[in-house]
């Protein structure tokens, strides 16, 4: 059981680092499709099928989708999605940054008493869940919903708003 | 190990990932990946707990999962927007030129 999760996780970080790491842009997308796609494997794993397929949904379909477009709508010319380096000292500040994050991280993990974990997923079925979304945390799912309006709504604003205009100023 | 800590310790390390390329990258898209990323983590965290912590209400940890991709998802929404607001005005996406608040 554990191996399958450990072959997971290596597979996740490894496609999420490299693209992390890749010059071009279009690459690191779809590098981080597989990250979400890996990251879906898990949640199915670990028995959430509902929160795998909303991830897959939600991030392999939908949110490649969206970042696709930005990059493409984004660039000057056809061959412009090579993002030119970072300065060196700054690549080697953000890994110790991300290091030291890790290991403090991964330091709490392995010494902090985790409870024992029980042998079977707790058993939750669609049904069930409709159920409690609707029931105990509806408030929640409307204020979620009221966000999601808000900030799409918001988005196409920022994203539609026409080009500044200045006197004299010529495009 | 446990399961539980290894889990654990996959989302601390996709965290640290997304960390690292949000503080890298000087494009903008790839820094929202890199929040993306970290947020990603936080959602696995919950299903490692809502999976093999002590027993809570049994759909708990997936509930909040759910509302951790929606929220997220939003996120990326008006991330995006701004990406291309900031494009139109400067003609650039890079962090280091996109330094003024006036349109």
């Amino acid at each position: 059981m554990n191996t399958v999760l450990v072959i997971l996780a290596l597979a996740t970080l490894g496609t999420a680092a490299v693209a992390m790491s890749l010059r071009n842009l279009l690459h690191s997308v779809l590098l981080l499709t597989a990250t979400w796609a890996g990251v879906a494997a898990f949640y199915l794993w670990a028995g959430a099928e509902f929160v795998a397929f909303a991830q897959l949904l939600v991030y392999v379909g939908a949110i490649s989708m969206a970042v696709l477009f930005a990059v493409l709508l984004t660039r000057h010319s056809r061959d412009d999605v090579a993002a030119p380096p970072a300065a060196r000292s700054r690549g080697v500040y953000a890994a110790a940054a991300g290091a030291a994050v890790a290991g403090v991280l991964l330091a709490a993990v392995s010494l902090a008493p985790l409870a024992t974990a029980p042998a079977r997923a707790p058993a939750v079925s669609v049904r069930q869940l409709g159920g409690e979304l609707m029931g105990a945390h509806a408030a929640s799912l409307l204020a979620v919903a009221v966000l999601l309006t808000v900030a799409l709504v918001g988005a196409v604003v920022l994203a539609a708003g026409g080009p500044p205009e200045k006197p004299g100023d010529t495009p | 190990m446990s399961p539980l800590q290894l889990c654990l310790a996959f989302s601390s390390l996709l965290f640290a990932v997304g960390l690292t390329g949000a503080l890298a990258r000087s494009n903008s898209i790839l820094v929202l990946l890199g929040l993306e990323l970290m947020l990603t983590a936080g959602s696995v965290n919950f299903i490692a707990f809502w999976r093999f912590g002590p027993p809570a209400s049994p759909a708990t940890g997936v509930v909040f999962a759910i509302f951790a991709i929606a929220v997220a998802a939003a996120e990326t929404a008006v991330g995006l927007a701004l990406v291309i607001a900031v494009y139109r005005h400067q003609r650039n996406i890079r962090l280091p030129e996109a330094n003024r608040l006036k349109g």
